[in-house]
């Protein structure tokens, strides 16, 4: 059984008819990368697994037990994290207060390791505890929104977009950590990315979205090769 | 001097109360982004329900005024919260994803509502309650006067600064604390870390509505009289005590409460007891003119 199926999801943001019949499996320990031109519905997609916006048709089934059903902080409950477009960390509290969050409903018994492990993967965060998030740099604002999300100890983790707009540098760092969770940790990663290099390079799998459908899927490597993924995501786009 | 001492005790102790339903304001309006004008109004529920309690404590002839004062309280808030709950419930979730307006008329509406039940149910005549904690402390006397510090004011005083260290705490301090922060930020966030944001409003009401009850049960005890409209007087100058401390910043409410306590009291004592409302009014103005993000507000403009 897959970790994550949606079959035939479809979703609407006010009048736009965004997700027009979604088919994608996770399996655990894979990472999955969506890619897809700007609008094309992949953060939606990312959000509807959460119900903001509730799929309107088809289903979402996470560990065999169907989402559709259950409301947005139940299911972050279930074992799924989102490293969301934008970071969305918590500007005006702390880095320690931000990680905080992230266990709010995690068991308390693992939260010093977790905390330990958390320095150990980006040491800048442990340097700078008492600091308002708010006044991180990009780069180590999304290195918190990435420790933060992994705080409550995901089963499946959603990155939305995690290189956006950041310096090269962090760019190999995020595609990174990305590479060693899932190796070492064996982290079940959903990755959506306008990087499409770098995402189908690290990702096992990946699908092509365009006007809310999905268009292609293969492995990381099939679609690299692939003329039309190649055509429309790789030499004219920015990659790093 | 002697005069200038006084004025300062009694403003400190209406600021006291000021201050307690100033955060009430405050906390709300960090959450969810609207003023809840019936805050006033939940305020004049607890004491009408602490004038009911007080009258039945010396029914059964509890005549212990550390006790009394403690049951009082405690059946205060907890009637006051259901209220500042069924409040929240009924009146503004309802329309959590509607235009900015509709929850400000129905808070006006919620308001109107809570005054006329209480009056049709309890009466509009000025309920007195005997004096709970007579006399005080004669300080000095200079120029033939003498500076009264009442044993009521101590109390106000000491219970207020007490709550306060214990909400900041909260606050700053617990998981609850944070999460509550984590709503008033970032709402959508916060649910997709597991926070039930629906839950966390509740309780914010649920607070807020506590600790308005502990200043209605104070002024209950100080002045000795309330009636059905006190809400609404009281209710907007918290109002602008939050304001002048700035929306949303909760030692700003604590500090806008004490200033409009003194401001008014030095305004009765000085200039006319008759235009004191005029004075915090013109504080109110003022301030939305010329510094609208407060003392301690932080200023509107946010990164998206």
């Amino acid at each position: 059984m897959s970790m994550l199926t949606m079959t035939g999801v479809h979703a609407h943001y006010g009048a736009i008819h965004a997700l027009r019949g979604v088919d994608l499996t996770v399996e655990q320990g894979e990472i999955v990368t969506l890619i897809g031109a700007n609008g094309a519905g992949k953060s939606t997609l990312m959000m509807t697994l959460f119900g903001q916006p509730k799929a309107s048709e088809g289903s979402i089934q996470f560990q065999g037990q169907n989402l559709l059903k259950v409301s947005t902080h139940q299911i972050a409950r279930q074992g799924i994290a989102l490293v969301p477009e934008g970071r969305r960390i918590f500007q005006r509290m702390t880095v320690l207060e931000n990680l905080q969050m992230g266990s709010s409903f995690a068991d308390p018994v693992h939260y010093q390791d977790d905390l330990q492990r958390m320095y150990q993967m980006f040491p800048i965060l442990a340097q700078r505890l008492t600091q308002r998030a708010g006044t991180l740099s990009g780069g180590e604002q999304q290195m918190l929104a990435i420790a933060r999300a992994l705080m409550s100890r995901p089963q499946l983790l959603l990155l939305d977009e995690p290189s956006l707009g950041l310096a090269p540098l962090y760019i190999r760092q995020v595609f990174r950590i990305i590479k060693e969770l899932n190796e070492t940790w064996g982290m079940t990663i959903l990755l959506v990315e306008q990087n499409a290099h770098h995402a189908l390079r690290v990702a096992h799998r990946g699908y092509v979205l365009q006007h809310g459908a999905i268009v292609l899927a293969g492995t990381g490597k099939d679609l690299l090769e692939n003329p039309q993924v190649r055509a429309a995501y790789l030499e004219s786009g920015a990659h790093a | 001097m002697g005069q200038f001492i006084q004025q300062l005790i009694n403003g400190l102790t209406l600021g006291a109360v000021y201050g307690l339903i100033a955060l009430g304001y405050t906390m709300v309006y960090g959450i969810i982004g609207m003023i809840n004008f019936a805050h006033g109004d939940i305020y004049m529920v607890s004491a009408i329900i602490s004038v009911t309690a007080l009258t039945l404590m010396s029914a059964f002839g509890i005549s212990s005024v550390p006790l009394v004062l403690a049951l009082v309280l405690i059946i205060a808030i907890a009637f006051t919260s259901v209220y500042g709950w069924a409040v929240e419930r009924t009146a503004y979730r309802p329309l959590r994803n509607a235009s900015r307006l509709a929850p400000l008329i129905s808070a006006i509406g919620m308001s109107i509502f809570l005054q006329n039940m209480v009056q049709v149910t309890q009466g509009a005549r000025v309920k007195p309650v005997p004096t709970l904690m007579p006399g005080g402390i004669e300080l000095f006397t200079h120029a033939g006067f003498s500076v009264h510090l009442a044993y009521t004011q101590i109390m106000i005083c000491v219970i207020t600064v007490v709550l306060m260290v214990a909400f900041t705490g909260l606050i700053t301090r617990t998981s609850f604390g944070r999460q509550q922060r984590a709503c008033e930020q970032d709402r959508t966030m916060a649910s997709l870390l597991g926070i039930d944001v629906d839950k966390t409003i509740s309780y914010t009401f649920m607070l807020g509505a506590a600790l308005a009850a502990v200043a209605g049960v104070m002024v209950t005890v100080y002045y000795g009289v309330v009636d059905f409209s006190i809400g609404f007087v009281a209710g907007i100058k918290a109002f602008t005590a939050a304001v002048l401390g700035g929306v949303g910043s909760l030692p700003g409410a604590m500090l806008g409460g004490v200033l409009i306590g003194l401001i008014e009291s030095y305004w009765s004592a000085y200039l006319s007891p008759e235009y004191k409302d005029v004075a915090t009014f013109a504080i109110l103005i003022l301030v939305l003119m010329f510094r609208p993000s407060g003392l301690l507000g932080r200023p509107e403009v946010e990164k998206v």
